[in-house]
């Protein structure tokens, strides 16, 4: 691993931490014995504002526990890093701290690993993957139609969502406003077991392009709204949404579909289940038009692994598949 | 020989001294109701009435900016420039001078409290304001550097007071520490961004903002300290050589320990290692001043029993020593593991605000109000030892309840379950928090009440009739 700093600077540091601690012992060596000229316990003759100081000496137990502390920094420097560029003798190391990127960061941990390096990083996978691996492997061995079924994995998928997806799902993973809800059943990309999985591992990027990228006019979006909430099924002004129909037709179809069911292979929403990621209502669906919307879920695969994903995809698909259980 | 009268009393001048002396009680009152508005907005948080202003994100810069710069400030302001003319026997040097760093910090504090609940911010804890007022700052400071170390050469002493070695360790330190840290680049009037980035901005952050309580509250309050708890206790200082040892040591040591507010981050290893090191260190040195001032009692325990004034400037002694214990403790990586990011750390920075800073100013304040106004004792005695038992009630409240959240937080967030997973979400940890955020308010609560009090006594004794206001046979008799 390439030094952190430049020799210059590590020798500044290694002087100024040597002049400080030696310093240190130098004024408590001196102010241990009486060189004022006073007798111990006798003022020093001087008076400022009437406050006089006396010449006690030190206390003992006070010297003793500076030289403790001093010791021990020394000690620590000569094992742990501390003085510039100096390792320290246990080689100790919190990370492998100068890569820049993922590749690079996999093969220093393969690299430190294999050197018995001790970067404590590595070595707490290493002690974690060992520890819990077996209990994931397990997991990723089972299908995933039978792990389902599963009670106890369904509970540690629970625990991974709690700490890794309730951020946005929210912790009953009823989503908010523009994170979806996963336990309605109603799927942007489909909710087939398979499909879940990659859409965790692989992550999504919703966008719908304002006014959907087709040649509709500022006017045209309240009729276009009424639509949307007539195909939805709730109570519409039948005149605009008619109005509406027309300006759908310029285009919109080629996503959504003729009949506003939508289409899983590029997550375009059903606008016909009356579930809403950016909501609703009029206003709100008039403004997902006009500017249109960008959604990401992150892709999951480097950060948990395939294993805690294949764990989770079962706990994700429970949420909207309770009745199956019971 | 231990004289309250001052025979060169009328030569001094006292002007600014009283200006800031009174202004500190004022603004302890704002920041700490401020302090007490967050706490409850944790356990209720619709008492940011849904308006931008008055969100928790806002007003927390208030109420540190407030506590730390115009409270603490403000009472360092007030007893150097006392200490520093009595101790040298002179009048202060450039009293015009004096005079503007008076109403320049005071407009700096004013500005403070319109532009952070405002918004803006530098986004640097402690060092929020943004680069016209740190420009002020930096201005008014270096006045107040002139004007003090203007009264040492000029001195009629022929040694140096030790309170007047932390007076100027702080000055300098603080000048150095707050234009380092605020260099940025101006994009707007209220908008800049830091010359540093990453790690390095970090890393002078720290710098600056862990020696913002190395200088400001822990030397500048020793100064402090090396003058009223004598004055008080009618006894003299312990040990000159301790005095010496410490000093030295506390400044060089000091400035080291930034890093171990960045412990497990992107810092480098050996910086944060450093950084532990030097914390530690530091232990023996910090505590030499809590065993000159309290040795320093030797001779008048007794007064403890009738001096409320030497109650609050003793026990906030005892603050300090335990804050600087648990300093250097929560400084080892391997406690700061546990502490990092939790309540405790809350809890910690509140013994040393509460419990050691506050109050030594509390007690300061109760001896210097009287000299100040030509009086002999404060308005009520029995209020101040109402005000001590609020203070001391609250502080303790306070920190146990930080002490017992944080580490339950600590706990909580390290639990994992047989499988790896965490036992615990944030959110949970965060319920569980719940009853000492409350108790944590109430300690609050009983701190501002102390200081409301104070302020009542302030003014009766301030607008009290000339020789209506005896010393007390006991402080006479010293």
């Amino acid at each position: 691993m390439a030094d952190v700093m430049t020799n210059f600077w590590s020798i500044w540091i290694c002087v100024l931490t040597t002049v400080v601690i030696l310093g240190c012992i130098f004024l408590l060596r001196v102010c241990s014995k009486n060189t004022t000229g006073v007798k111990e316990g006798e003022s020093m003759g001087h008076s400022f504002d009437g406050i006089e100081e006396l010449n006690n000496p030190l206390p003992k137990w006070w010297s003793y526990m500076f030289y403790i502390t001093i010791v021990f920094g020394v000690i620590y420097l000569i094992l742990y890093p501390g003085m510039g560029n100096y390792k320290g003798l246990f080689e100790w190391s919190s990370s492998n701290q100068s890569i820049r990127t993922l590749d690079e960061s996999k093969a220093a941990v393969v690299q430190a690993l294999k050197e018995g390096r001790w970067v404590q990083y590595d070595q707490e996978v290493k002690h974690a993957d060992e520890k819990f691996g077996p209990i994931f492997q397990a997991y990723a061995d089972t299908p995933l139609d039978e792990l389902v079924l599963n009670k106890e994995a369904l509970k540690v998928g629970g625990r991974l969502f709690l700490q890794n997806c309730a951020m946005c799902h929210g912790s009953d993973a009823r989503g908010s406003k523009g994170f979806p809800n996963l336990t309605d059943g109603s799927w942007l990309y489909g909710g087939e077991l398979a499909t879940i999985k990659t859409t965790i591992m692989n992550g999504r990027n919703g966008m719908m392009p304002p006014k959907g990228g087709l040649p509709i006019e500022d006017s045209e979006i309240k009729g276009l709204a009424e639509y949307v909430v007539k195909l939805s099924g709730r109570e519409h002004d039948a005149a605009l949404a008619a109005q509406g129909q027309g300006s759908f037709m310029k285009g919109c179809f080629a996503c959504h579909g003729m009949d506003g069911s939508g289409n899983k292979f590029m997550g375009a929403p059903n606008l016909t289940d009356n579930a809403w990621l950016y909501g609703g209502s009029r206003g709100a669906i008039e403004q997902t038009i006009k500017n249109g919307r960008m959604g990401v879920m992150p892709a999951w695969k480097d950060v948990l692994g395939e294993q805690k994903v294949h764990v989770i995809t079962a706990y994700v698909y429970s949420l909207s598949h309770k009745e199956d259980k019971e | 020989m231990m004289n309250h009268s001052q025979p060169k009393g009328a030569d001094y001048n006292y002007t600014v001294v009283r200006q800031f002396a009174l202004t500190t009680v004022l603004w302890g009152i704002v920041g700490m109701s401020v302090g007490v508005l967050i706490a409850a907005q944790l356990i209720w948080p619709q008492l940011n009435f849904d308006t931008p202003w008055l969100t928790y994100s806002r007003l927390r810069p208030l109420h540190t900016n407030a506590v730390i710069f115009a409270f603490g400030t403000s009472a360092l302001f007030a007893s150097s420039y006392y200490i520093v003319q009595r101790t040298c026997q002179t009048r202060l040097f450039a009293p015009r001078l004096a005079a503007f760093t008076f109403w320049g910090w005071q407009a700096i504090i004013i500005a403070a409290v319109i532009t952070l609940p405002l918004g803006y911010t530098q986004g640097k804890e402690y060092a929020e304001l943004e680069w016209p007022i740190d420009i002020a700052i930096a201005i008014v400071w270096i006045s107040y550097a002139t004007v003090f170390f203007g009264t040492i050469i000029k001195r009629t002493t022929s040694h140096i007071y030790v309170a007047n070695w932390f007076f100027g360790a702080f000055i300098i330190t603080v000048a150095v520490l707050h234009i380092v840290n605020s260099m940025a680049v101006p994009l707007t009037l209220w908008k800049s961004y830091s010359l540093y980035s990453g790690a390095v901005d970090a890393m002078v952050q720290w710098w600056y903002g862990h020696n913002a309580v190395g200088f400001l509250l822990t030397a500048g309050f020793l100064g402090m300290m090396y003058y009223f708890v004598p004055k008080q206790a009618g006894r003299p200082i312990y040990s000159y050589r301790l005095s010496i040892v410490h000093f030295w040591a506390l400044i060089a040591l000091y400035i080291w320990a930034g890093p171990h507010h960045l412990h497990y981050t992107a810092l480098p290893d050996w910086t944060q290692s450093l950084g532990m090191v030097m914390s530690l260190i530091l232990f023996a040195p910090s505590w030499g001043g809590m065993i000159n001032g309290i040795m320093t009692l030797s001779g008048a325990w007794h007064k403890l029993r009738t001096d409320p004034i030497l109650r609050f400037l003793v026990v906030s002694l005892s603050f300090y020593g335990m804050s600087t214990f648990e300093g250097p403790m929560m400084a080892i990586k391997t406690v700061n593991a546990l502490s990092h990011y939790t309540d405790w750390t809350i809890g910690h920075v509140h013994s040393g605000a509460l419990g050691w800073v506050a109050m030594i100013t509390i007690g300061s304040l109760y001896h210097l109000i009287p000299v100040l106004f030509n009086h002999g004792r404060m308005y009520s005695t029995s209020l101040i030892n109402v005000h001590f038992w609020l203070a001391t009630i609250g502080t303790v409240l306070y920190i146990v309840s930080m002490w017992i959240s944080g580490v339950m937080q600590g706990l909580m967030w390290r639990a994992v379950n047989a499988d790896g997973t965490l036992t615990y979400s944030f959110v949970e940890s965060l319920e569980a928090s719940y009853p000492f955020y409350f108790v944590r308010f109430i300690g609050g609560c009983f701190f501002l009440t102390g200081m409301l009090i104070m302020a009542y006594n302030v003014i009766r004794t301030v607008n009290a009739p000339q020789d209506s206001l005896p010393a007390l046979a006991e402080a006479k008799a010293v």
